[in-house]
């Protein structure tokens, strides 16, 4: 067993991990913090996404032994616009994915917000990003949503992006 | 997941005599893939060895205009970096066209060179496959191999490497800088990774004890006309079934320098040496990109799940050129 502070959406916890626990069991199994969820354990889905030192991860590849002292912050921790935004477009069904959806959209937006380019980014070298539907989409497209919720999903983040300084949508 | 030591090293030196004094070591980047496969019981180190805190994040200018990446930058910093993206756009069209936000925060270039095959069999541990088990078999063959390769394959083993990063840095010639407890050495890119032959389980030139420390990508003219194009099952977050780095400086309407890699189609990123023989110094026109894509697909070998690949990539190269050659000003 290995000891390992965990800072999680403001709070320090010494924890006690097995080297094989992932950051995603820790939080729900460990800390209680369910809100984070498990869909594939492969990296593939999403449905993890946390943010460490704001930027996104999946917290289902990640070792939770790698990531003490990091500023991990989960949806428990998150309080913004989005939030509202997405029940105002119907950017959900059942919800399962949503957390996932909301870190990893507010990642995206920091990342947007330093003129990271995308795949579908026509000017690479241009330093500002315009967040098309088509950026939302290539950008988010780490996170699957079995119901299918994604028009309303890029219409909230649209609308979050376009009220923000610095970012046109 | 078996159980294992776990060993945070600080820097190089501490890691790579940890790898060396524990035969059945491995090292952890950003663990997108070892941590997969450790849980399918694929990978089973006895001892991990972190680096991810090891300080070889630095994407430098080299004096001659050349680029030294360090290993642990993780994709989506080297695609953002401003450097990369206005004289390498190759190489951040592969890296952005890779997994997906949150893998790309995570991932290392050290990591994305070394990634495991995506072949089906491989991740199965209940499945025949020469690479992970040697002499088993292999389920691939008569199985599903939509992936498959069509170049360099054997009847050992058909699996192509996954990574979209390591086909531009193909093209663009760079060289991986290693490092053990013997000492420095470099390799070419297009020789770190091994065709099958008889022995698919020796994926690449590496010893179990090196460390990948930076690659370097030189200097060239013709980076700046370069260009990624991914051919996928959907429109994002998936492999290549094939894809093309290219990278050409036309002068005159004739091709003064190209480089051409292939991905998807291998074992190994696949520079189209063929291709770029029948280029240099003809005329760039369709026909002769259509010439040069067939030169380098002569040799390809199907099997009914993935003989499409070979049509589909003389067509990816022709369309790639055809765009860089618009896009170069000279159409
Ligand atoms: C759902 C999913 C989709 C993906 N899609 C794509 C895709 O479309 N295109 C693509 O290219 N990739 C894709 N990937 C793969 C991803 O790019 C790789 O998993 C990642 O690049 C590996 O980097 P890492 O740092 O996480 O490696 P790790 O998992 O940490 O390590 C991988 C291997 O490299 C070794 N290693 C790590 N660093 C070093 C070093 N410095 N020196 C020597 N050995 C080292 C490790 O021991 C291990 O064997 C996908 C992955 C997932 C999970
Ligand atoms: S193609 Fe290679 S990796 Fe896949 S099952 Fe066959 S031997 Fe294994
Ligand atoms: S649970 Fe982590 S990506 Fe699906
Ligand atoms: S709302 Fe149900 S999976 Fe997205």
């Amino acid at each position: 067993m290995i000891e390992v502070e965990l800072r999680v959406n403001g709070t320090a916890h010494r924890v006690e991990l097995d080297p094989r626990v992932s950051l995603l069991d820790a939080l729900r199994e460990q800390l209680g913090l369910t809100g984070t969820k498990k869909g594939c354990n492969q990296g593939a889905c999403g449905a993890c996404t946390v943010l460490v030192d704001g930027d996104r991860i999946a917290a289902c590849l990640a070792l939770a032994v790698q990531y003490g002292g990091r500023e991990i912050t989960t949806i428990e921790g998150v309080a913004h616009p989005l939030q509202r935004a997405f029940v105002r477009t119907d950017g959900l069904q059942c919800g399962y994915c949503t957390p996932g959806q909301i870190c990893s959209a507010l990642g995206m937006l920091a990342e947007a917000d330093a003129g990271m380019p995308s795949a579908v980014t026509e000017h690479l070298a241009e330093p500002r990003v315009t967040l098309s539907s088509a950026e939302v989409r290539e950008r988010m497209s780490g996170n699957l949503c079995r119901c299918g919720a994604y028009n309303g999903i890029t219409d909230a983040i649209r609308e979050v992006a376009g009220a923000r300084p610095g970012v046109s949508s | 997941m078996r159980p294992f030591e776990y060993v945070s090293a600080p820097d190089v030196a501490t890691a790579v005599r940890a790898i060396s004094d524990a035969p059945g070591a491995k090292l952890l980047g950003g663990g997108t893939n070892l941590v997969d496969l450790m849980r399918q019981d694929v990978e089973r180190p006895t001892t991990v060895v972190d680096i991810s805190g090891v300080p070889l994040t630095g994407v430098d200018e080299l004096p001659d205009g050349g680029l030294r990446i360090g290993a642990l930058v993780r994709n989506s910093r080297l695609a953002a970096h401003p450097v990369v993206r206005a004289r390498f756009p190759v190489l951040a069209q592969a890296l952005l066209s890779g997994a997906s936000g949150q893998l790309r925060n995570m991932a290392t270039v050290g990591g994305n060179l070394l990634q495991r095959t995506r072949c089906l069999y491989f991740v199965d541990a209940s499945a025949a496959c020469n690479k992970r088990e040697p002499g088993s078999g292999c389920d691939a063959v008569g199985g599903f191999h939509r992936g498959g390769a069509v170049l360099g394959a054997s009847e050992h083993c058909i699996a192509t490497h996954p990574s979209d990063m390591a086909v531009a840095l193909a093209a663009l010639d760079a060289v991986v800088e290693v490092e053990s407890v013997r000492g420095t050495r470099r390799v070419p890119l297009v020789e770190l990774h091994r065709l099958p032959g008889d022995t698919p389980h020796r994926e690449t030139e590496l010893e179990p004890d090196e460390l990948i420390t930076a690659v370097e990508v030189p200097a060239s003219t013709a980076a700046a006309t370069s260009r990624y194009r991914k051919v996928r099952d959907r429109a994002s977050f998936a492999f290549a079934l094939v894809s093309v780095a290219a990278a050409i400086d036309v002068q005159d309407g004739a091709v003064a320098a190209v480089r051409i890699a292939l991905g998807g189609v291998a074992a190994k990123p696949w520079r189209a040496y063929e291709a770029e023989r029948v280029l240099t110094g003809a005329r760039a026109t369709e026909a002769v990109f259509r010439e040069a894509a067939e030169a380098e697909l002569a040799g390809a070998v199907g099997l009914p799940g993935n003989e499409f690949k070979i049509e589909l990539a003389r067509r990816t190269i022709v369309a790639t050129l055809r765009q860089l050659r618009v896009e170069g000003g000279a159409a």
